[in-house]
């Protein structure tokens, strides 16, 4: 296979091909060996790696054109997403093609850091102190749209993929200081604004048992399910946390448990290590990117990356509040594969269409 | 910039690599402390969790709480919840869709299944995961609960449940006021904390039931049960019980509510009866009501639309959404502004010649007063007495609209009362602000008829009863309120609410308002009052003020007949009232649509609430023992 007239990277391709064939094999276990489920979220993955084919055929200064304009689209989907929902009074997040059903939030994960990498990189870097104002603008428009559906997990998300592009492009480590000081006097504001139920989430996060009936149960079943797992783990399709359902949600958010209760900590490392791997690879790709903009994209995409899976995995090994982050790749639904994949579609495609020359 | 491109671009490079490698870093960093995270898991804690993985064969369950009753100033129960047996289908148990068609024509062949059942299923079958169990029957006869008992082991993804249903024993009585529940739907399963819900089906959605949900919902108990390896419970281990919701005491009186109700008959209207003392919402009408147990599982499309398409809308709450020209009752307030804030050209102590008609200077329109020879020459008294217009018109005018608009807003028109419920509306206190806002001019004959009570103004039943309330109160103000305590169900421990005092009406002086209760008083107890027709025989004093509230507009010249005109057009009538008048004890506000005269149709039902009060007290004192009536 000519990897690079296909336009792949074959580091990062047989990396995301193992990713999904550990991912296919664990969601037939966790699903209790039901075929149907576990067909489908192949038949996803297979469309997913489709879409990053088509996606790497596309030259990087194409995406820096079009950044604006899925910007633009994004933004009117989520506002429409918004009005609909209103009317309907049903669920806020899904658009309804007819035939098929998708989140809008999820081309903001990819439209966002697009849109940042064009508007950032369309001037000097490091950014100026209006630019970096117009920017947080940009980011936090559909951060808060989609905040409003509500999703506060994709939100942040969102926001955070925004955050990187922001670091990546240079931002003063001054303003960064100011700003996180300004994040840290807010959180005990943002305490007493919050619902008590929501102080209650993060309390149950020290102390589990205080919930044992609520989200203290998802993190002390998840936690059953990996410290059972051992060091060899408990063999693939013995994972009984999950087929006696005491894990909830085992195909989705909480994947890595059922992973890591049958393959133990050997295969947990290798998964994590699998991922760091990945991750390093798009953050690679960023590093030899040709200009300002394929440089900024490829960043941050690497960086959302990496944070998706800290925070799923952090939140299923229970050092961080249940919030519904799925794990990329790995999680069983939703639009969120093809996603994921076409921003690795992208990564490819800055990576394969440098040219020859350089220096 | 001297920098000349190259170097930049060499710099930009140069920043943006030394913070890729920050970032990776400190992400590396973070991959480390999860490896620590999971290889602590794994390994030292691996005893803890491999001892607990093998005896997880404990399943919390939910034990859902008892929703906290409803009660009335008498302790006359108006919501309760009592168990029923649900007939319940987990869709994810039975398997396929056919397999789910064929389930659902099993148990139809065992218990009645109506097409609104299979209706109201369905639409939780969209709405609902799969996992959950969705409510198909509720209100199983034994006979039928003991024939899908007996069946239950051949019924797979069946449940069969004793669940607590919420129930409005008197119907539709007070139904704008309590409420009702219904099913979660979801976008509240979006906004609600879940697990506070856990185990339940309903929230309350409109009224009390709504406004007090947190108070009635209680805290889910925890069963912890043994199960097999197959997930049957074998036997219950820890329970924590379920803490019930409060029972609330209102300070409704069901039996003068229904009284009013039935005062009211097939009209259309609204009435608030207060206590001025303390705020106190004796009676909380607007009708047509409606039956809200209905609504408790889901009512059908059909009798849902029936309601809708009713011309009468019993849906509407009249009581607090209803905004309606005040007519003449606003006179009584604007009485006392003559006395307080005269304007520049009208001194209250000099009469005023009413000769029928009302001209603004330089203009040819003619203002009519009701009566169409005049009322002669008139003072205040005979101006509040009589229903005098031309008196108000002229008064209106010296005050102007900034005004009447100033001495108007301490009574709350034009503002929220901040009943406890949700939705009030404000009604409209105009202003040429409040027109320019909209695109529109000020004119000066808006003013005139404000004066009436008529034009831009709008009140709501309850701002009227509270205003009314400020004035028996001698300007004293309640934040009008309908709930009086929340009870512990277990303890009956009572946590009181106590009247939340307002800003007071700001008067000159105490006997201005004196004066314009004697001229409220003229108006029920004197013969040439307007409303003398319920004032004649009452044993106690009462001060009121009618009200005719022009619901289509008459040309000039044009005559208004009552009976010529269509019911829908006819005047709205209005009565606002309080009594004793020397000690004040309930408020009241009536508003009939299309009822015609304030004085025929509005004030006799103002009079059969106040004589409940007044009378009713009295008469159950002599009967039973002193103390327990005194309040």
């Amino acid at each position: 296979m000519n990897f690079q007239r296909l336009h792949l990277d074959k580091t990062m391709f047989y990396a995301l091909l193992a990713l999904a064939l550990v991912s296919v094999l664990t969601v037939y276990s966790a699903s209790g060996k039901d075929l149907g489920t576990t067909g489908s979220h192949a038949l996803r993955l297979l469309f997913g790696f489709g879409v990053l084919l088509a996606v790497a055929q596309v030259r990087p200064d194409n995406f820096e054109r079009w950044s604006p304009h899925l910007f633009a689209v994004g933004l009117g989907l989520l506002i429409l997403v918004l009005l609909i929902g209103t009317i309907g009074k049903g669920a806020q997040r899904w658009l309804n093609l007819g035939v098929v059903r998708f989140q809008p939030s999820e081309i903001m994960k990819l439209a966002l850091p697009m849109m940042l990498a064009w508007y950032l990189a369309r001037a000097d870097l490091p950014p100026t102190l209006v630019r970096l104002g117009g920017a947080f603008l940009i980011a936090l428009v559909p951060a808060v749209l989609i905040a409003r559906q509500p999703d506060l997990g994709t939100g942040t998300l969102v926001f955070a993929a925004g955050a990187f592009t922001l670091f990546l492009a240079g931002m003063r480590w001054g303003v960064i200081a100011v700003l996180a000081a300004g994040v840290a006097a807010a959180l005990p504001i943002l305490w007493n604004v919050m619902h008590d139920y929501q102080r209650h989430r993060v309390l149950t996060l020290f102390d589990p048992e205080s919930d044992p009936l609520g989200t203290g149960y998802h993190t002390i079943q998840s936690m059953i399910a990996v410290g059972s797992g051992g060091f060899y783990g408990k063999g693939w399709l013995n994972s009984s946390q999950a087929h006696l359902e005491y894990l909830p949600e085992a195909g989705t958010d909480f994947i890595f448990a059922v992973f890591a209760e049958e393959f133990g900590l050997i295969g947990g490392l290798i998964l994590l290590g699998l991922y760091v791997f990945v991750g390093l690879r798009a953050m690679l790709i960023a590093f030899y990117a040709q200009n300002a903009y394929a440089r900024l994209l490829a960043g941050g995409l690497g960086l959302i990356f990496f944070f998706s899976f800290f925070v799923n995995i952090g939140m299923v090994v229970g050092i961080l509040p249940i919030v519904g982050v799925p794990l990329p790749v790995m999680s069983y639904g939703g639009t969120s594969i093809v996603t994921v994949m076409a921003g690795f579609g992208i990564l490819m495609s800055i990576q394969t269409h440098r040219r020859i020359v350089e220096h | 910039m001297l920098n000349i491109p190259l170097k930049d671009h060499f710099r930009q490079t140069r920043i943006f690599n030394a913070r890729l490698s920050v970032a990776a870093s400190v992400l590396l960093l973070l991959a480390l402390v999860l490896a620590a995270r999971i290889a602590w898991l794994q390994l030292f804690a691996h005893d803890h969790f491999s001892t607990l993985s093998q005896a997880n064969r404990i399943r919390p369950l939910p034990i859902p709480p008892v929703r906290g009753l409803l009660l009335d100033r008498n302790g006359v129960v108006l919501a309760s919840s009592y168990p029923v047996y649900t007939l319940e289908i987990v869709p994810e148990q039975v398997g396929s869709r056919s397999e789910l068609r064929q389930l659902l024509d099993d148990l139809g062949r065992l218990v009645t299944v109506t097409d609104g059942d299979l209706k109201q299923f369905e639409k939780q079958l969209r709405e609902r995961p799969r996992f959950e169990a969705l409510t198909l029957r509720t209100h199983l006869t034994d006979a039928e609960a003991a024939r899908i008992a007996v069946r239950r082991p051949y019924l797979q993804g069946v449940e069969l449940q004793a669940r607590l249903q919420r129930h409005y024993p008197l119907g539709g009585l007070g139904v704008h006021a309590i409420g009702y529940v219904g099913r979660i739907n979801e976008s509240e399963m979006s906004r609600i904390d879940k697990g506070a819900y856990r185990g339940m089906h309903h929230i309350g959605k409109l009224g009390i039931e709504a406004a007090y949900e947190r108070l009635l919902l209680g805290q889910v108990g925890v069963e912890k049960v043994e199960t097999n390896a197959h997930g049957r419970a074998l036997r219950n281990i820890e329970r924590v019980a379920p803490l019930a919701g409060r029972n609330l005491h209102l300070s409704l009186d069901a039996k003068l509510q229904a009284l009013t109700e039935e005062a009211l008959g097939k009209r259309r209207g609204a009435v608030i009866a207060l206590d001025p003392r303390n705020g106190a919402v004796l009676a909380f009408v607007s009708t047509p009501t409606y039956d809200p147990n209905p609504f408790v599982n889901g009512i059908d499309s059909t009798n849902y639309k029936a309601l809708l398409d009713n011309p009468d809308k019993p849906l509407i709450n009249r009581a607090l959404n209803g905004q309606y020209a005040p007519g003449s009752t606003i006179k009584a307030f604007l009485g006392l502004a003559a006395l307080e804030a005269p304007g520049e050209n009208f001194d209250p102590s000099r009469p005023v010649v009413c000769d029928g008609s009302f001209n603004l200077p330089g203009s040819r329109h003619q203002f009519r007063d009701w009566k169409k020879a005049g009322h002669g020459t008139v003072g205040l008294r005979e101006a509040i007495q009589q229903s005098c217009d031309v008196y108000f018109y002229r008064l209106a005018v010296a005050l102007g609209i900034e005004g009447v608009k100033k001495f108007l807003a301490p009574f709350g028109f034009g503002r929220k009362t901040g009943l406890d419920l949700m939705g009030e509306s404000e009604g409209i206190l105009p202003s040429p602000e409040w027109k320019r806002a909209r695109g529109l001019p000020w004119y000066p004959g808006e003013t005139v008829v404000v004066g009436i009570g008529q034009g831009p103004i709008l009140v709501t039943p309850l701002q009227l009863a509270s205003a009314t309330a400020a004035l028996a109160n001698h300007g004293r103000r309640f934040t009008p309120r309908l709930v009086a305590s929340a009870e512990n169900a277990k303890t009956r421990e009572r946590q009181e609410f106590p009247p939340q005092v307002l800003d007071p009406v700001p008067l000159q002086d105490a006997q201005h308002l004196e004066q314009v209760i004697q001229h409220l008083t003229a108006v029920v107890h004197t013969d040439r009052g307007t409303a003398y027709g319920i004032g004649w025989n009452a044993p106690y004093k009462i001060a009121g003020k009618t009200g005719t509230a022009q619901v289509a507009g008459i040309a000039q010249g044009a005559v208004y007949r009552e009976k010529e005109t269509p019911e829908r057009l006819r005047d709205h009538a209005l009565f606002i009232s309080f009594a004793p008048v020397e000690d004040p004890q309930v408020a009241v506000a009536v508003i009939v649509e299309n009822g015609g005269h304030g004085s025929s149709a509005a004030a006799p039902i103002a009079r059969k609430v106040m004589d409940h009060i007044i009378l009713g007290r009295q008469s159950a004192a002599a009967v039973a023992p002193k103390s327990e009536h005194e309040e």
